[in-house]
């Protein structure tokens, strides 16, 4: 049995579990057996609704008013208890922040081993291997399971939304939650945004987004006219918004926001996967860097290697004299 | 309070890396080793809970590997203030995380931490998940991507980032094991009187055995690149007229 854990993410499956379930659905196929889709949390209905609209062979509801609030402490062990009931071969997740928050426990609890971020699969009759990218996506990696059981997260997009098989689960079940006030230590408080006075950089056609390859606060001014002559808007890699040079709405990453401009123009960012899956679905990457093997060049269409510092200024001039 | 801090020694941003003649790693020969730079945030955060206490509370820096790549890991947080280091020598590079967590869990069982920080993930294998493996291990509360933390009696209040400028406040009681997400803090240069103090810090190391992977890298590779990538090379006037060329042509954005 494949089994797929949909993540709740504010009245919504988080659109990671969908994609998460499309893997589930090509894993029951090829290696021909089942598929449970498991929704937990109080309110299993949210999800369920949604989950009625896919085919599955079962959808499992975890109800309980213990973990109406996210928690490590309750939703590690009601899933612990639910492979450890159903051994499912493979469990699926998408690789959110709250997958990486709890999956873990169940991997200790239960000693069975945890892949995480994996971006593609071969299901090599019968024997997959997972690859993932390793060494900030300079190299990577194809693993192997030497266990019966798996526990496996998907970066976004390493399957497609747009693949999912509509249908509807053949059963359904309720799954009798054990847990106690004992069970749950730490205590979550309710989710909030910060007030941002932030720009909606999803909205923007067209983004200058810099890194730390811009090497100092005192070059910013000169991206920022860049942008000015494009009119563009400006946004940056974590790095940056870590020492300081910019807000952190303009940050565009997996913290950050998820953008897809007509034209992403890259100044100097060497492109960590925390990065790019916030921007890998622009419509026109343009990445400049001086090193050849940055990662953002695997997904640009014009890969300029060569000093930012340099180009940029001409750029930036060579525009505005073209006005 | 007792406080370990868990860094790893990784390829610096500028290393050269390439996959060696076995193909399962890298040809560690050509890299320069430095902090991973999360495990740098969860330092100083550690290093500020000990300040604030003001009270005879301990900062362990620990870190597992081979002697050579992790030697200066070690040096570099005894100078930024960390009061001893543990070695937990293992030269297997495994690449399993359950394995390397069981590994760091039977070596820091005995001493009782009340707190185990970590960076969120390591920027070489990046799997993120040794500091949450550890504390179920050891039976400790967990949380990840903590951007903020405040000890409050018995208990520690972090602030956790969610997706896309969210966040949430958990309440953990100790002992707790918490990965701390970057920008958390500014981390400190080590100070010429730390550098030479830390010759003079304890650092004990411990032997660790190969224990079973239940997961392993069959091979390296350098990623295919799916895209039809448009490659610019030339001196900087060129490279401006080619630009010029694909903005105002190609794309028509300007």
């Amino acid at each position: 049995m494949i089994l797929v854990v949909l993540e709740n993410q504010r009245g919504k499956i988080h659109p990671f579990s969908i994609e998460a379930l499309v893997a589930g659905q090509k894993f029951a196929k090829n290696l021909n057996c089942d598929l449970a889709v498991l929704c937990i949390g109080e309110k299993v209905e949210e999800l369920k609704s949604q989950a009625q609209n896919f085919k599955s062979s079962k959808l499992i509801l975890a109800k309980h008013s213990l973990i109406d609030m996210y928690s490590a402490d309750g939703y590690s062990k009601v899933l612990s208890d639910v492979i450890t009931e159903l051994s499912p071969k493979y469990v699926l997740f998408g690789h959110s922040y709250m997958v990486r928050d709890f999956v873990p426990r169940v991997s200790a609890k239960l000693n069975i081993p945890f892949v995480s971020d994996i971006i593609s699969v071969d299901f090599n009759d019968g024997n997959p291997h997972f690859s993932k990218q390793v060494f900030n996506a300079k190299l990577a990696t194809s693993i192997e399971i030497s266990s019966d059981q798996a526990l496996l997260s998907f970066q976004s997009a390493a399957f497609s939304n747009d693949d999912i098989e509509e249908g509807e689960p053949e059963s359904e079940v309720d799954f009798n939650v054990q847990l106690s006030d004992n069970d749950i230590k730490s205590k979550s408080e309710p989710e909030f945004q910060e007030s941002s006075t932030g720009v909606d950089l999803t909205a923007a056609e067209l983004i200058v987004s810099v890194g730390r390859g811009i090497e100092s606060e005192d070059n910013l001014p000169s991206m920022e006219s860049l942008a000015e002559a494009m009119g563009a808007e400006v946004a940056s890699s974590r790095p940056v918004v870590d020492m300081g040079w910019l807000p952190p709405y303009r940050q565009v990453g997996s913290s950050g926001q998820v953008v897809s401009p007509k034209l992403y123009f890259s100044c100097g960012v060497s492109g960590a996967i925390q990065h790019v899956v916030g921007m890998k679905g622009s419509k026109n990457i343009l990445a400049i860097n001086k090193d050849e093997d940055a990662p953002i060049f695997e997904i640009a269409d014009y890969a300029v290697i060569g000093d930012v510092l340099e180009i940029v200024p001409k750029l930036t001039e060579e525009i505005n004299n073209s006005k | 309070m007792k406080i370990a801090v868990l860094t790893k020694a990784i390829p610096s941003y500028e290393s050269s890396i390439r996959v060696d003649s076995s193909e399962k790693w890298i040809d560690e020969s050509v890299v320069n080793y430095v902090v991973n730079e999360s495990d740098s945030y969860a330092l100083e955060e550690a290093l500020q809970i000990k300040e604030q206490a003001g009270d005879d509370s301990e900062v362990v820096v620990v870190t597992l590997g081979s002697e050579a790549n992790t030697s200066k890991v070690i040096k570099d947080g005894l100078a930024k203030g960390a009061d001893r280091g543990l070695f937990i020598k293992n030269d297997s590079k495994t690449t399993d995380p359950l394995t390397v967590a069981k590994i760091f869990a039977e070596n820091l069982k005995s001493e009782n931490f009340d707190l185990v920080l970590s960076g969120l993930q390591s920027d070489d294998l990046g799997s993120g998940q040794t500091g949450v493996l550890i504390g179920e291990l050891l039976e400790m509360s967990t949380a990840t991507l903590a951007i903020e933390t405040q000890v409050e009696g018995d208990k520690i209040k972090v602030k956790r980032e969610l997706e896309s400028g969210w966040f949430q406040w958990v309440t953990l009681p100790f002992p707790s094991s918490i990965s701390i997400q970057s920008g958390i803090n500014e981390p400190r240069y080590p100070s010429l009187k730390g550098i030479m103090g830390a010759k003079r810090k304890e650092l004990n190391t411990l032997e660790s055995t190969p224990e079973a992977q239940n997961q392993s890298f069959v091979n390296l590779f350098i990623p295919k690149n799916e895209k039809v990538t448009e490659k610019i090379v030339g001196d900087s006037d060129a490279i401006v007229a080619k630009l010029m060329d694909i903005l105002k042509n190609r794309l028509k954005v300007i």
